[in-house]
């Protein structure tokens, strides 16, 4: 029995694994930035594309060395060596990835608390989602109603506190990195702070009937002065019935509560309806 | 005429569908004109006097067809007819459209079904390809393409992959095992007649007023409460498509169990019995909660109950809990049978033990104990409680310990093998490897939350998906039916035609799957009939190789047909493989032994001399070489 040419084979592993990590870490995958929060998903991403390259590309090393090696001459009918197995290789190949994966899994933890960490001066908005439309509610300035177009400020962390009326949607602006479904019946929260000033789209991405794929909304980033002035602007308030649904929906949730007395360990009985504390 | 009614078949059967629809219909209408109700109460999300019917004709149909008569028999105490076998085994093309409780028989007409059904979802995809071929409205409009969507997954998934896999294990597994037959050979026909009764419902949903069922093959609540009534169809056909699958499981479980032939310890059962064996304790354990979920949907939907309904105090959520606590399980249930299947192909191709057998078998294990406990990671943005979400992510990326295990193993398996690549199931067999590492690792980053935020409900998650589940589950499928096509036909196939399908459906699959990673994660999301015009180029690009993908199918399925009919004949044995269903002629013989096999040692004994899996009968055991027991480690 030959031996493995162990260091050719790290080689090239080594090798095409950073070929394909330089290759896949060019292309901006995720798009533009524009909040606290996506620089630090995209370093994630890439972390994750240069583990992954290596793996993928040691996969690919191994299953091109074992054909080119031990693919058989024509009329050969003899069979391969009787290896059964080999138990240290076995436990190196079940601990490495252990391990690669619990490191994932902390690092994972540690930027969701980071992203999640809610500021003080944070501001609260509404955001009322139906078919197929968006409405924005600002209850810090007068309950002020936006229909399809939402201004926040630049470098403020916003805690949008998201409804639903009739069936799930999802909030998602994709430069910011944050998607959290709208869940009728109850309250959800998305947190973010956006960093820089533009024009995003709204994108709903939860399955919500034939306008799914048209129920989009404007979202404008900008300065704390214009922002100021654009919800004063806003003439109409939020209409009652929005208020009520939700505030129906949260009266049904107490009184669930009330009966059944919580539900246990789910946090959600200190808030009543949020369901993100 | 009069005979052939009162006989068990299709008259009765047809005779029986209409009693059993009747039956419902007048129910339905009596018990309400009873209740001074309208009679017939058509809001979308009603209809009882269809949906009723739709849960009877079946039941009538299977009464009619034959599918009870002997357990009525036994039931009532009268004398149960003696079973001559003339529903066991085929003689003739008829044998296979008949109550049959042939294993064999029923593998056939499983995979066969099945293959229709894939043909059906493919062209549902296709539809969706052409649509989505350019930015803008093409073909359909957008609730059409809704039903095209949710229709395809649910067709792919109920009635392909879940039951193809079956329908192989049905054929290959009690061969394998060195049984006669599976433990309830009625029961295995019953679960088979199920499956296209489902089909029918799932289709028939297209001629229901609003359309086909359209939520997508999630059926999330409150948009499946709400949806007009071909939703009623998914809720019921996932009953037969479910109950199908339990019954078959169980059918495993106690076949597997009980019926392995004399020797065959846990050790020594092949690794497709072990991944049977585990695809089996998912199917028992978590598919009631798919059922239950639908059910309680229709609840919901037809008799005005509120399990899902917010604003009567129903919880949205727990829809998802109780969903995902079957589907996760599901994916592992259409990817544990194919990871059964490459190993025996692996193995007997490359020559070679299989590489870490016992980790290899427990490794299945481990997925299958981790697959209850990683349901939520469908739900990391869906509100659901937040502490729940970091422990399921780390029990998510556990799960690809075991994963990569199993890759590993293969890859070990072969180095210092004799590798033949002329089989087309080997060769779908390496592609597999590759592809589906590439479906692995995007569902570890699906795991990571951070991550998964940002891409969950995008285009990234229909990469994931199709990679796993076209380049995984699909791949080892084609792999099974190369591989056991021979054993099942008596007939080789055309290689060269099975290269070209291999070829074609590689680079389809790649060609198609690949960039839906990128334009997902720059922002397109999923389940949409149109999309912003800046990802036209990619959309043009993955359509037609879809396209690609789709046509060259057509060339598996001329080579299927035709083999069958005029392919040379193959020999008991072409691959030299050792697991017993080799060692009986193909196809193998009514009753599969004329004597229970002895089985010796273990299933891949490659390379050892003399070394046997087992002792057909016939041969004494004075015959068989004592194996000289070599030991060979690694260097
Ligand atoms: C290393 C193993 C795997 C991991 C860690 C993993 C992880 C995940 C995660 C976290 C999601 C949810 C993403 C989201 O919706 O935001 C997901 C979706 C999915 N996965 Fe996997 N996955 C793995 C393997 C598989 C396999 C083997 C299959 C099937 C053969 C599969 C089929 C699916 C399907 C069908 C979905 C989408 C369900 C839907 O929303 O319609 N996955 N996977
Ligand atoms: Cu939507
Ligand atoms: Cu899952």
């Amino acid at each position: 029995m030959t031996r493995l040419p162990y260091l050719k084979l790290v080689l090239a592993t080594f090798a095409s694994g950073t070929l394909l990590s330089v290759l896949l870490l060019i292309p901006n995958w995720f798009g533009d930035a524009a909040s606290t929060a996506a620089p630090e998903i995209d370093l994630m991403l890439d972390v994750t594309i240069v583990i992954s390259s290596y793996i993928f590309a040691g996969v690919c090393v191994a299953l091109a060395y074992a054909l080119i090696k031990w693919r058989v001459k024509p009329g050969d009918e003899s069979d391969g060596l009787p290896i059964h197995g080999n138990t240290k290789l076995e436990i190196v190949w079940t601990m490495i990835p252990l391990l690669i994966v619990l490191g994932l899994g902390i690092y994972s933890w540690v930027v969701l608390d980071d992203i999640e960490a809610k500021d003080k001066d944070a501001q609260i908005v509404n955001v009322y989602s139906q078919q197929f439309a968006w409405t924005f509610g600002f209850p810090e300035q007068g309950n002020k109603w936006s229909e399809g177009e939402l201004h926040v400020p630049v470098d403020r962390q916003t805690v949008f506190k998201l409804h639903a009326q009739d069936v799930i949607h999802s909030f998602w602006v994709p430069e910011w990195r944050i998607k959290k479904d709208n869940v009728p019946g109850i309250t959800t929260d998305a947190i973010v702070t956006p960093d820089k000033v533009g024009h995003f789209q709204l994108v709903c991405t939860e399955l919500c009937g034939y306008g799914h794929s048209t129920m989009r909304a404007n979202v404008v980033v900008e300065s704390e002065a214009d922002y100021a002035k654009w919800v004063k602007g806003l003439d109409q308030k939020v209409p009652e019935s929005l208020i009520l649904t939700a505030d129906q929906a949260l009266e049904i949730e107490r009184e669930a509560q009330a009966r059944d007395g919580g539900i246990e360990g789910s946090g959600v009985q200190e808030t009543g309806t949020d369901n993100q504390s | 005429m009069a005979a052939a009614i009162k006989q068990p078949g299709w008259y009765r059967g047809a005779i029986g569908a209409l009693l059993g629809a009747a039956f419902g219909f007048f129910l339905v209408i009596g018990l309400r004109a009873l209740m001074g109700l309208d009679i017939y109460q058509t809001e979308q999300t009603g209809y009882p006097h269809i949906v009723v019917p739709l849960i009877t004709a079946p039941f009538g149909f299977l009464f009619g067809f034959g599918a009870f008569d002997y357990w009525f028999r036994w039931a009532a105490g009268k004398p149960t007819i003696p079973d001559d076998h003339s529903a066991h085994g085929a003689t003739k093309w008829q044998d296979y459209f008949k109550f049959n409780t042939d294993h064999k028989v029923i593998g056939t007409q499983y995979v066969v079904t099945t293959l229709m059904f894939f043909l059906i979802g493919g062209l549902l995809a296709l539809m969706m390809r052409a649509e989505l071929a350019s930015p803008g409205s093409q073909i359909v409009a957008a609730n059409t393409f809704n039903g095209l969507f949710s229709t395809h997954a649910v067709i792919m998934i109920f009635l392909f992959i879940i039951p193809v896999f079956a329908g192989l294990a049905n054929y290959v597994l009690p061969l394998m095992i060195g049984a006669p037959d599976m433990a309830f050979p009625r029961l295995n026909a019953l679960s088979f007649w199920l499956l296209p009764i489902a089909g029918i419902i799932f289709i028939a949903s297209f001629l229901a007023p609003g359309g086909s069922f359209d939520a997508g093959w999630t059926g999330y609540a409150p948009l499946s409460t709400g949806a007009p009534f071909g939703q009623s169809f998914f809720n019921v056909g996932v009953q037969f498509a479910g109950a199908s699958s339990i019954a078959t499981a169980l059918n495993f479980l106690v076949t597997i169990i009980t019926m392995r032939a004399p020797g065959m310890n846990l050790w020594r059962m092949p690794l497709l019995v072990w991944a049977n064996l585990s695809t089996s304790l998912l199917v028992v354990g978590a598919t009631p909660f798919v059922a239950g979920a639908q059910f309680m949907v229709l609840f919901d939907r037809v008799l005005g109950m509120n399990f899902f309904q917010f604003l009567e105090g129903g919880d949205v959520i727990s829809y998802q809990h109780i969903f995902w606590f079957y589907s996760h399980p599901a994916v592992y249930i259409m990817m544990l049978p194919g990871f059964g299947i490459v190993s025996e192909i692996i193995s007997t191709h490359a020559r070679k033990p299989v590489f870490g057998y016992r980790l290899m078998a427990l490794a299945l294990i481990g997925i299958v104990v981790l697959s209850y406990t990683v349901w939520a990671h469908h739900m990391f943005v869906a509100g659901m409680f937040s502490w729940l979400r970091v422990p399921i992510m780390i029990t998510t990326l556990l799960i690809a310990v075991p994963t990569g295990i199993k890759i590993f193993s293969w890859l070990g398996t072969l180095f210092y093998g004799k590798i033949h690549v002329y089989s087309t199931a080997m060769l779908f067999a390496l592609a597999f490897i590759v592809t589906f590492t590439v479906g692995g690792i995007s569902g570890v980053m699906l795991g990571m939350i951070p991550l998964d935020i940002h891409v969950s409900d995008t285009y990234f998650i229909v990469a994931h998906i199709h990679f796993v589940l076209f380049g995984g589950s699909v791949f080892t499928i084609f792999a099974g039916i190369y591989h056991w096509f021979p054993k099942m036909t008596g007939r080789m196939y055309d290689e060269k035609l099975g290269r070209i399908h291999f070829w074609g459906t590689v680079i389809g699959t790649w060609g198609t799957f690949v960039p839906m990673h990128w334009i997902g994660m720059d922002g397109m999301p999923r389940r949409v009939a149109d999309y912003a015009s800046q990802y036209g180029d990619w959309n043009l690009f993955i359509s037609v190789f879809a396209f690609i993908l789709g046509a060259v199918q057509l060339v598996f399925f001329y080579n299927m047909i035709v083999s069958w009919r005029f392919g040379p004949k193959a020999g008991d044995n072409p691959w030299r493989a050792n697991t017993i269903e080799w060692q009986v002629s193909s196809p193998p013989p009514v009753f599969n032994f004329d004597e229970i096999p002895r089985v010796v040692g273990g299933p891949y004994e490659f390379g050892t001399p003399g070394a046997r899996h087992a002792i057909m009968g016939g041969e004494t055991a004075a015959e068989i070489p004592e194996p000289k027991p070599t030991t060979v480690t690694a260097p």
